[in-house]
């Protein structure tokens, strides 16, 4: 008996975003298959991944991963030529931390500054985090966005608290935008439609299912990515067809596994290789689950993803 | 596959007796179906009958134990594609790579039995260890088996050969141990399945692509053989995701029985962290075996990891009891925190407060297994409630001072909670528990 392929069929397609301009924009989503099953389907574009940088040094990282950029994180703008040329970022992802009012509480004026400088150094895409305080966030994001006006940058994180202003600073500078909820099938798409409702295109909308590291949650993620993806294809439910992204390396560099010392966790093994291989284990873990773009910080976890990346389309 | 009741209802006496339990042969099908009872309870039941249900209550996926004793390693008998739907059901083993030519067999062998650690309460390892014929020589080869189980007696033995003679020479010394056979291929089919039938043991049927391992096992189960595991000789990610996946949909939904099989996969790079990689690829899509050329520790951790939250019960957290747990040897004087009774939560914090070396009391509150963000953003983990938690836990009589340490997430508790525990302290702790070593240990410096 000849084995026939137990084929889906699937209704739906993950909305194609773009982001950047010029020869190195990039392209995330299209496919129209679960995670990598070509055979039924097509994936017209690899999971992409972006170098996070900060706006200021990062000092709350652990130091082996502090260390791999402390000739440049003093400096945003070096820092991000150094992940584009040195390291052959294909994105980079900043991070206004330093504009949270816990942190430095930088103004949104100061944001903007860097935001500027940094677009100027760079010609790959851009990902333009806030804090993730959402009040500050709403007033940090329109500075943010009005400066890179012209450079379709991908913004975020609109989140239920704050999405009427991020949503609006993105449409006025013609920006794609991260909408954030938490961990939570309804919630995604409950958020999805307040913002296509606001006039904002679904096409421009990547949705952020909010990631846990491995060991701290990461199942939870997975199954709701893994919902997401299937209410989009199975079900052709528009308002799931945004393609996914997964802040990995803010919640894997905060963990104990990727920060305590071998005298501290005999049992663990060097903590350099320890922290490496775990974010790029989460970072595998959500890929399967339908990832189609992933924030890393180790340079060492983003060459062994996009291996696998490349392994896998 | 799953029958329905009406299926089941055709193969019942239809006499409605009652000796069941049920009030009719109907009722009692449909418990049959929702798997709420078994066909033993009607004693009128025929032979057709039970034949016929015993055929179709087999698991879609069959079920294979590899090695004896209480370490044995059950694998299979898996029922769903995503974990939403279901709850993974036999977590998979890892198993390392040694060849017989290594010089170093004792000691890798040891670092499977060495490789314990505990997570979130569970002790979790490297089961098994794949010895491979590199030699080609079948006395080199069971002279390696017998090293290999020496130094680790715990560990399960896959017997990495496609010779058969090499397989017999390695039984005498580990037949009892119930090996994984590793494997039959088109060309020894017959003596490997007659040396697995023999041993009791159970036999991988490789062959290149699905297509190949279908008929592989068509032929070994016309043999009267069924102990089976699979493997397609997919090496690459792009290929393991799609065939694992084909293998498990044709299993569950297309009831093929020829791969109703448990899947073996070699995840092998030399480079560590990419094979790290690989290998996540197979525990999160179905490979229910997973074999590594290395086994560093900060490889399996991750790994161990991974593979425990996959195959954690979607509907439930995992919890532990409300209690005030006692840390070390906590006296009157010993400082007390509060946290929720998620096991993730409660590990982590317990793991800390023990790494401090400060005797503590931790009091772990019901918060139906929320972490302390989610109960306090559901309204589990409020001022009032841990107020009323610590003034009912009775730990006022155990200690001698009136200060609760509090998670520092949820600091903006502190008011409220000295209005509603008059005469207590209330201090907020730092965010991460992983803070909390040099925490404890400034605080009892400076008391
Ligand atoms: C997984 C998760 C869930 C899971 C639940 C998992 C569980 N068993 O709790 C699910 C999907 C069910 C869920 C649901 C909700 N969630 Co939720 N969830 C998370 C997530 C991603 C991880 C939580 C987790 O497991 N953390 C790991 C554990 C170990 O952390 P922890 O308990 O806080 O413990 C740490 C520290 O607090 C400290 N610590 C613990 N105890 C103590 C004690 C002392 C004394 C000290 C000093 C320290 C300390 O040590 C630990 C390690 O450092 C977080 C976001 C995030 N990444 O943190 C959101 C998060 C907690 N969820 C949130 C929300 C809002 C919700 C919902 C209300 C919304 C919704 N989605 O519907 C629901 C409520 C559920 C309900 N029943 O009503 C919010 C809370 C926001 C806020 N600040 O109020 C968060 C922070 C997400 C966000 N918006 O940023 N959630
Ligand atoms: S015992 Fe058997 S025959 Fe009697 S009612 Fe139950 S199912 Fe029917």
């Amino acid at each position: 008996m000849a084995f026939v392929v137990p084929k889906e069929t699937y209704n739906g397609k993950v909305c194609e975003v773009e982001i950047g301009t010029g020869p190195r924009a990039v392209k995330i989503g299209g496919e129209n298959t679960l995670p990598f099953l070509a055979f039924e389907g097509s994936v017209p574009n690899k999971p992409a991944i972006a170098y996070e940088i900060q706006d200021v040094p990062p000092d709350d990282w652990p130091q082996t991963l502090q260390d791999v950029y402390k000739d440049v994180s003093a400096d945003p703008v070096k820092w991000a030529k150094y992940c584009q040329d040195e390291l052959g970022a294909q994105m980079i992802a900043l991070r206004l931390i330093g504009t949270h009012p816990d942190r430095q509480n930088r103004s949104a004026e100061d944001a903007a500054k860097t935001v500027k400088d940094v677009l100027a150094a760079i010609n790959v895409p851009l990902i333009i985090l806030g804090s993730n305080n959402a009040e500050k966030d709403a007033q940090v994001l329109k500075s943010a966005c009005d400066a890179a006006s012209g450079r379709n940058c991908l913004v975020g994180k609109a989140q239920e608290a704050n999405y009427k202003t991020v949503v609006a600073s993105a449409m006025a500078s013609g920006h794609k935008l991260i909408a954030m909820s938490d961990l939570d099938v309804n919630l995604a798409k409950q958020l999805n439609i307040l913002i296509t409702q606001m006039g904002f295109d679904k096409d421009k909308i990547v949705t952020d299912p909010m990631s846990s590291a491995l060991g701290y949650g990461i199942e939870y993620t997975y199954s709701v990515m893994e919902r997401i993806r299937s209410a989009a294809l199975f079900q052709n439910d528009q308002t799931m067809a945004p393609p996914m992204v997964n802040d990995v390396g803010m919640y894997v560099w905060k963990v104990k596994e990727t920060m305590a010392p071998e005298a501290d966790q005999p049992s663990w093994g060097p903590v350099a290789d320890r922290g490496i291989g775990w974010e790029a284990t989460t970072a595998m873990g959500f890929l399967m689950a339908g990832s189609d773009l992933l924030i890393m910080r180790h340079p060492k976890a983003v060459d062994t993803v996009v291996k696998m990346i490349d392994g896998l389309v | 596959m799953a029958l329905s009741g009406v299926e089941i209802f055709k193969h019942l006496p239809k006499t409605n007796c009652k000796k069941c339990g049920h009030p009719t042969c109907l009722a009692f099908a449909m418990k049959l179906a929702a798997k709420q009872a078994t066909l033993d309870a009607c004693p009128d039941a025929s032979e057709e009958a039970k034949a016929f249900l015993g055929a179709a209550s087999e698991p879609p996926i069959k079920g294979i134990t590899i090695g004896a004793g209480d370490k044995a390693l059950k694998v299979g008998e898996e029922t769903v594609l995503f974990r939403h739907e279901k709850k993974f059901v036999n977590p998979c083993g890892f198993a390392l790579a040694i060849k017989d030519t290594d010089s170093d067999i004792e000691a890798k062998a040891k670092s499977v039995s060495d490789s314990e650690i505990e997570r979130v309460g569970q002790k979790l390892r490297v089961e098994l260890i794949a010895v491979e014929n590199a030699s080609g020589d079948p006395a080199t080869f069971a002279a390696a088996v017998a090293k290999a189980v020496a130094a680790a007696p715990s560990a399960g033995i896959i017997l990495e050969t496609e010779n058969p003679a090499a397989v017999e020479a390695a039984l005498t010394h580990v037949s009892s141990k119930k090996p994984l056979i590793c494997g039959a291929n088109a060309d020894n089919v017959e003596a490997m399945v007659n040396l697995a039938k023999y041993a009791g043991c159970s036999l991988v049927v490789r062959a290149d692509g699905i297509d190949a391992v279908a008929q592989l096992t068509e032929k070994v189960v016309g043999m009267g053989f069924k102990d089976i595991v699979l493997d397609t000789s997919a090496r690459k990610p792009k290929d393991m995701v799609e065939q694992y996946t084909q293998i498990r949909r044709a299993a569950l939904k297309k009831g093929v029985k020829a791969l109703g099989f448990p899947i073996i996969s070699f995840a092998v790079n030399e480079d560590p962290f990419v094979e790290q990689a690989l290998a996540s690829v197979a525990v999160a899509k179905y490979a229910s075996v997973v074999v590594l050329s290395d086994i560093s520790q900060w490889k399996t951790l991750g790994l161990i990891a991974l593979r425990q939250n996959l195959y954690t019960d979607p509907q439930v957290p995992m919890q532990v009891s409300q209690n005030i747990y006692k840390v070390g040897d906590a006296k009157e004087d010993a400082p007390l925190l509060v946290t929720t009774n998620f096991s993730l939560t409660y590990f982590i914090v317990l793991g800390e407060v023990e790494n401090s070396k400060v005797p503590s009391w931790l009091a772990v509150m019901e918060t139906e297994g929320l972490s302390v963000l989610t109960a306090w953003a559901a309204g589990k983990f409020t001022a009032a409630k841990i107020a009323q938690y610590i003034q009912e836990s009775g730990i006022e009589g155990k200690i001698s001072h009136k200060e609760l340490i509090i998670p520092g997430y949820v600091a903006v508790l502190s008011g409220a909670l000295e209005d509603k525990l008059p005469g207590w302290k209330i201090t907020v702790g730092p965010r991460e528990a992983n803070a909390l070593p040099a925490f404890l240990k400034n605080k009892t410096a400076a008391a």
